[in-house]
């Protein structure tokens, strides 16, 4: 027993001493696969910004940013150029994995490349105009249930995206059947789709919650849950969980990372640290703290299977509402 | 109260060095692209967008250069109009009725001041107008559903063509291509893919920046190519400058009144800047009477059209903040600029991107005021911009276009799109088929369909939703007339705009 423990710390401190041993050199990039300025962007730019703070590379990691079809363009050069590029990672989000169920990558898979590793997550939410007959989830949810059509809800996503599909997600945890009947309407953020909601025209929102800090503090938009396996630290600490009211319902928007399928497992390795390491620092949680992202880090060895429950999650989920034949 | 206290934020946004810097060489840039004929405001801030992306700006201060440039612009057309009577740009078509008698009478100099100063206190008449209106609109705006938005949007396609368009059938072929142009890529409310062949770098559409820098910039390199390569212009003499003060204080209350004409004409949709500068003018005219000279140099008759297009250019931000429908060309520009930054242009922004917004204002009045500073002593030399052969500027302007539109997204894609687009705009513009509409259509396309599916999906399938409120009775109604006016009163006001040219002297 203790020799075979031994043995195996042995083994594993082998292979991180192997793994520390291989470090890039010269130039790293990280693909943002959108125009400056968005989430992906976000990611790359601080995510290098604070590897180089903690010394975990030499040098600096160079942003590239390269937007189309929602990422798809980036994951189809990463696929096929870089293929065994060990010096890149590509920023991703549940956006990624969402595309990727539902097929909107032509001929393009979620294991054809390999996940890193999440540095955190925006958290979904349900909200309602303060003036709402609705004052938590369950009431909303039992008008769904009696009539799919009576809740119309706005979001900033096209339908079958993630606002979308956080909806349906917790409809479908409460028992509401006739899933495709109920209301979705897509603006082209979730500022837009909130005004509608707070104006009174459209019934209720789904989002995220660093959309929502504004209208929430202005007393304007009623959190009615946020779609989370526990209650949010800080000033979001007052809203419920969609939990605790009786539906099991998750939606957390995670960012974090991928890298080429044919990369060295060396550089593998290193990646995997790197963003472990650059996870658990104090730099990192005061980029999370000002921007609103919430904790979110499955361990290394679980990461890849999180995305792959994820997919395949969402693709039932899109067969079911007839977006996927 | 409330609004001072935005306006204060929206000053220290503006006067810090690095946005006054690009304040100023907006300014700049924006005058010398607006003396050089054919350049006009929306051609101006198109070449300028490539530019902002390369530098990598923030998103204000992007807002703060572009405005800045489109003020610069509005300012600059003046220049050629009175040296060479060739407007530099189209508003600054009346200005050429008594600017160049004015040249001709060896006042060049006078002329030249006046005008910056006319159109000075149009621009602040603007500004301030831009000040009081906007937020109490964008108040009223909250209370807009899908329905209402979709007839305004109707409303802003309906006033397309204008009271001065020429040919209204060429105005709804370029809206049409514009909207056909925006169906490509992903359909928001069904989710499915349009056009896209399989295409991963269509799916998300066309990108508009790319329309604009291509049909404007692009295409017009290719028409200096045509007419203007080789030589520039023979160097012009100014003169000096005799303006009296006394002269400046009689031509006071042109300045009132072309400012505040200017601005209600900028704010109307479709109407815009042309004929705020005409209408100021007309009026100037028959209030003045027989006293003035117009026609011969009277010095009111370049006061007025110059003040009344300034306060128009500040007007026709107003609709563009406040609900997302642009009143000209120029702003349809900027508001493709706002959402490539991001931000979503309506009630919305006023509250959650407040220092822009304001910060934007901010600079149009300190804008104005650098306007001023530059055009009086630098009027030397911008006329001596003019004669800078084209052949120094084509190729700083196609590399400023390519290098930014790569910059936005590395590319290569994307450059062929902006070459194609540009080649497209150099045809169409040759057919006289005008490329503002395109913009429009490409801008305002997509944003009808989603509310026009929404209130179809509020209403559970029910037509009559789109004309229920009374809100939305009243854009059904402006929509109508709007399109009926054209053909009733256009003729006439067009034929008055063609005497009026007329009846200056003739030249070259």
């Amino acid at each position: 027993m203790t020799l075979k423990r031994s043995v195996s710390f042995i083994a594993a401190a082998a292979f991180s001493l192997n793994a520390m041993a291989w470090q890039p050199s010269g130039k790293v990039e990280c693909i943002a696969p959108s125009d400056p300025g968005g989430g992906w962007d976000f990611t790359c730019r601080s995510a290098g910004n604070v590897m180089r703070d903690l010394g975990l590379i030499e040098g600096t990691v160079q942003t590239i940013n390269m937007a189309g079809a929602g990422g798809g363009v980036a994951y189809a050069h990463t696929v096929s150029k870089r293929a065994e590029d060990d010096k890149l990672i590509v920023a991703a989000s549940t956006a990624t994995t969402t595309r990727l169920a539902q097929k909107q990558f032509p001929g393009l898979d979620a294991d054809m490349v390999t996940w890193v590793g999440a540095l955190g997550a925006d958290y979904g939410v349900i909200a309602v105009g303060k003036d709402s007959q609705y004052e938590n989830l369950n009431q909303l949810l039992d008008a769904i249930k009696q009539n799919p059509k009576s809740v119309k809800f706005a979001g900033g996503s096209a339908r079958g995206g993630w606002d979308h599909l956080k909806v349906l997600i917790t409809a479908k945890a409460a028992g509401a059947d006739k899933l495709p009947a109920i209301p979705y309407l897509s603006y082209n953020n979730g500022g837009e789709a909130m005004t509608q909601v707070v104006g009174g025209q459209v019934d209720a929102f789904t989002g995220d919650i660093s959309e929502v800090t504004g209208f929430l503090s202005s007393g304007d938009l009623r959190v009615l849950a946020v779609l989370a396996d526990e209650r949010l630290p800080g000033e979001f600490s007052d809203i419920p969980t969609a939990k605790e009211q009786g539906v099991d319902a998750v939606g957390p928007n995670w960012r974090g990372f991928y890298m080429p399928k044919g990369a060295s497992s060396d550089s593998k390795a290193f990646w995997v640290e790197a963003v472990d390491t650059l996870y658990a620092s104090e730099q990192w949680k005061k980029v999370m703290k000002a921007n609103g992202l919430i904790p979110f880090h499955p361990p290394a060895d679980e990461f890849d299977s999180f995305v792959e429950q994820q997919v395949q999650d969402i693709e039932t989920l899109s067969r079911e509402i007839g977006l996927l034949k | 109260m409330e609004t001072l206290g935005f306006l204060m934020d929206g000053f220290a946004v503006a006067l810090t060095p690095y946005n006054l810097m690009f304040a100023l060489f907006g300014a700049f840039v924006g005058t010398l692209i607006g003396c050089l004929p054919g350049l006009g405001p929306a051609n101006g801030v198109a070449i300028l967008i490539p530019l902002a992306f390369t530098l990598g700006l923030p998103p204000e201060t992007a807002m703060i250069l572009l405005t800045s440039v489109y003020a610069g612009a509005m300012y600059g057309g003046r220049i050629s109009s009175i040296l060479l009577n060739i407007p530099g740009d189209e508003p600054a078509m009346m200005t050429c009725l008594d600017g160049y008698p004015m040249a001709q009478k060896g006042r060049a100099a006078d002329a030249l001041a006046i005008s910056a100063i006319a159109s000075f206190a149009g621009g602040l008449i603007g500004t301030i107008g831009l000040i009081m209106l906007a937020p109490v609109l964008a108040r009223f705006a909250l209370s807009f559903g899908p329905a209402e938005y979709f007839a305004l949007f109707l409303l802003a396609f309906a006033t397309l063509g204008g009271i001065t368009g020429k040919n209204p059938m060429k105005t709804v072929i370029a809206a049409t291509l514009g909207i056909m142009i925006s169906t490509v890529g992903i359909d928001i409310s069904t989710g499915t893919q349009r056009y896209t062949f399989g295409v991963l770098e269509l799916y998300e559409g066309i990108d508009f920046i790319l329309a604009i820098v291509g049909l404007f910039a692009i295409s017009e390199l290719l028409f200096f190519v045509e007419s203007r390569m080789g030589g520039g212009r023979k160097k012009m003499n100014v003169g000096k400058l005799t303006l009296t003060f006394k002269e400046l204080v009689s031509t006071v209350p042109t300045q009132l009144r072309g400012g505040v004409l200017g601005f209600i004409s900028g704010v109307l949709p479709g109407a815009g800047a042309s004929l705020g500068s005409f209408i100021s003018y007309t009026l100037e005219k028959s209030v003045i009477g027989k006293k003035g000279t117009f026609g011969e140099g009277d010095i009111r008759g370049v006061v007025a059209p110059e003040a009344g297009n300034n306060g128009a250019s500040s007007g026709a931000l107003v609709p563009m903040l406040t609900l997302g429908v642009p009143g000209s060309g120029t702003t349809a520009v900027l508001l493709a600029m706002l959402i490539s930054l991001n931000i979503t242009p309506g009630p919305l922004m006023f509250t959650q991107n407040a220092d822009i917004v304001w910060g934007v204002i901010a600079a149009l009045l300190i804008g104005n005021v650098l306007l001023l500073v530059l055009n009086i002593p630098l009027v030397g030399f911008f006329v001596r911009l003019l004669s800078v052969p084209p052949m120094y500027l084509l190729p700083i302007v196609t590399m400023v276009a390519f290098v930014g539109i790569y910059s936005i997204s590395n590319s290569a894609f994307d450059l062929y799109f902006m070459v194609a687009f540009g080649v497209a705009g150099y045809f169409l513009r040759k057919l006289e088929i005008p490329v503002v509409p395109i913009i429009l259509g490409l801008l305002l396309g997509p944003e009808m369909e989603k509310n026009l599916g929404h209130a179809l999906v509020l209403s559970d399938g029910d037509w009559s939703i789109l004309w229920a409120s009374t809100l939305a009775k009243c854009f059904w109604l402006v929509a109508g007339l709007s399109l009926v006016l054209p053909y009733v009163v256009g003729p006439v006001l067009r034929r008055r705009m063609n005497a009026a040219m007329k009846e200056s002297p003739a030249s070259d």
